[in-house]
């Protein structure tokens, strides 16, 4: 799609954004490869000399042992898949719902548009971390129901801002054209509708994927989290309840520097794919600095931006 | 043979307190086949309402209250909306108001117009379609080449031209054009007229013009309806409007339009605006406005009346006839 490759040449001229790329790509990488990374497995029982626990880092443990002399390397490395795969999965499940329920009230409107409205009105309100450990402390705890909990309490904001974005879109000249021509209501909101608010769902999603990794780690850092697996949340807890007391900083702040890494990361990639997508943070292309300049000063960039350029060339053609 | 007869049909737009505001009423006509129809009024007295309900395009808030659309015998109100989608472009196609912006941004021209033709005939493998959208582009006048650009690389001209390409992607009977020069530059217009005439021409297509530009109609249409406040004015054929025009709003508007043979003569403007749909009059819509308006103009609604085979005037005050 062209609009995808636009998108895509414009993240990469901002040095927010591909800084953001790198930051979460070094983190997937950790996930993918953390069988070969991690120098110890995080799970093997070991049988440890109390001089061990919570040993300080040194050559052969780099970060130092938790509290039943395990490796703490070891854990943030794959630590790291538990909050990716929580993370990628409740933002898809809460993006999907979210467009799914944006679209269909904004385009039928009426009665649909105000219930679901409502339904999201209600869940906005009603503060989401009581909720989530509500619901949590009664399902059980696991790896699936905490993705299902932030996935289907986590779609409201998107369905917002998408039933907004097709209210403006459905009133344009074109849908009433496709109307006219024979298309169904299914195929204008697939494919007229859809591709004008893909944009946003898509700088959305990257915002949605940090918050769900953040509110995993909450959920594990009160205790609530998988009880089979390590996570970063569950590393905070353990070393939050036991090492806090000893000064053991290398088992409380690695699980910290990373959740932040990581929500770092992809916060400058939403945000920046939102600047580029969202009309209402977008600058006026005469406000291009180096246009400005040019005008002023009477040199041409060097390489004229190329936004203005495009439009330039489109003039040209009509 | 009539290919479009509408019956009788009244439009409602229901306000949000739940009022009901009359837009068309009673409109009627018929469309033979290979002629064209022009759809004539100021703004705001319900032209483009009457078309889009006879498609069945109106706005949420539109109702339908009565009438019949028969095309080619079948009531196109009485299908369901899947059967209507049917008949939508592969029968009647419609270039909108302002058509410059009813191609969508995002796709390029001849993915819009290729999408038309798959709709209706999803048998056609692609590269026949391909060849049918470049036919239809060279038929209007764009080469061929220029079916992967999109639309803001056209100019405004260009567009519309495509949108008439569109238009007739499905060869339909009948072609409504809604305010097709609206907008555009005179070289522009004539260029887009001449185009019409010459696809009818063509293709034996009955067009529907919906314009305030009487020039337009002039040039255009076999016959004319004029509208007022929703309701029909007067109704005949082009050569009677012109010429011997008897409902008073007829006369006006036409003395509002330059006249080639005397240029200097001044203009005539109707004072006022039409009625607003909240507020229309009780009796004759155009009674408030109207220079030969009695007394009973503000109580009755004037019955529209044959006054000779296909010449209908809605006043009993005609321009000929100082009435009983």
């Amino acid at each position: 799609m062209q609009q995808l490759g636009e998108i895509g040449r414009a993240f990469l001229r901002r040095p927010t954004g591909i800084i953001g790329l790198i930051m979460l790509l070094v983190v997937v990488f950790v996930a993918v490869s953390a069988p070969w990374l991690a120098p110890y497995d995080p799970q093997e029982k070991v049988d440890v000399d109390p001089g061990d626990l919570l040993a300080p880092p040194d050559s052969q443990y780099l970060l130092g042992r938790d509290d039943a002399g395990k490796d703490v390397l070891s854990q943030l490395i794959y630590g790291a898949r538990v909050s990716l795969t929580v993370g990628f999965v409740a933002a898809f499940m809460s993006i999907v719902i979210g467009t799914t329920v944006g679209l269909i009230a904004g385009y039928r409107g009426g009665r649909i548009d105000n219930l679901s409205m409502r339904i999201v009105d209600f869940l906005l309100v009603i503060p989401e971390l009581p909720l989530m450990l509500v619901l949590i402390s009664m399902w059980g705890r696991g790896l699936w129901k905490i993705i299902l909990v932030i996935g289907l309490l986590g779609w409201t904001i998107t369905a917002r801002l998408v039933r907004s974005q097709v209210l403006s879109i459905k009133e344009r000249h074109y849908i009433v054209r496709a109307r006219a021509i024979g298309a169904s209501h299914y195929r204008i909101a697939t494919q007229h509708v859809f591709p004008q608010v893909m944009p946003i769902v898509l700088a959305q999603a990257v915002l949605a994927v940090s918050g769900a990794i953040i509110t995993e780690s909450t959920l594990s850092f009160l205790g609530l989290g998988d009880p089979t697996l390590v996570s970063w949340g569950m590393m905070l807890n353990f070393a939050f309840e036991r090492a806090i007391s000893r000064r053991a900083w290398w088992f409380l702040l690695p699980p910290g520097f990373a959740i932040v890494w990581v929500s770092v990361g992809l916060i400058l990639i939403g945000r920046t794919l939102e600047e580029i997508v969202n009309p209402s943070l977008k600058t006026h292309h005469l406000f291009d600095p180096r246009q400005m300049m040019a005008r002023f000063v009477g040199i041409a960039p060097k390489e004229p931006a190329p936004e203005v350029s495009k439009r330039v060339e489109t003039e040209r053609a009509g | 043979m009539s290919v479009l007869e509408v019956r009788n049909l009244s439009i409602d737009y229901v306000r949000e307190d739940g009022a009901a505001l009359r837009a068309v009423e009673e409109v009627g006509f018929t469309l033979e086949k290979g002629r064209s129809l022009g759809l004539v009024g100021e703004s705001g007295c319900g032209k483009t309402t009457a078309i889009l309900g006879i498609l069945r395009l109106l706005p949420a808030q539109g109702r339908i209250v009565s009438g019949e659309v028969l095309y080619k015998g079948t009531d196109l109100f009485s299908l369901s909306e899947g059967e209507m989608r049917k008949y939508r472009w592969k029968h009647i196609s419609i270039v909108f108001q302002g058509s410059m912006n009813a191609l969508n941004p995002v796709r390029q021209v001849g993915r819009q117009i290729a999408d038309a033709i798959q709709l209706h005939e999803p048998a056609n493998d692609s590269g026949q379609v391909e060849a049918r959208v470049h036919h239809l582009l060279d038929l209007v006048g764009i080469t061929p080449q220029r079916s992967g650009h999109y639309p803001h690389q056209y100019s405004g001209g260009m567009r519309q031209r495509a949108m008439i390409a569109m238009a007739l992607a499905c060869s339909p009977d009948i072609l409504i054009a809604d305010e097709p020069t609206t907008a555009l530059d005179v070289m522009i217009q004539a260029q887009i007229l001449d185009l019409l005439q010459k696809l009818q021409k063509e293709l034996a297509l009955s067009i529907i013009m919906v314009t305030h530009d009487l020039g337009v109609v002039a040039e255009m249409c076999d016959d004319v309806l004029v509208m007022y406040g929703g309701r029909t004015a007067e109704y005949a054929s082009v050569d009677t409007i012109f010429n011997d025009a008897q409902h008073p709003y007829t006369r006006r508007l036409l003395q509002a339009f330059p006249d080639v043979a005397n240029p200097s003569s001044k203009l005539a403007s109707i004072p006022g605006y039409p009625p607003p749909l909240d507020a229309l009059p009780r009796g004759c819509r155009f009674e408030p406005r109207c220079h030969r308006k009695r007394a009973i103009c503000a109580e009755q609604i004037p019955a529209l009346e044959a006054i000779r085979p296909g010449h209908y005037v809605a006043c009993p005050f005609r321009e000929d006839n100082d009435g009983a």
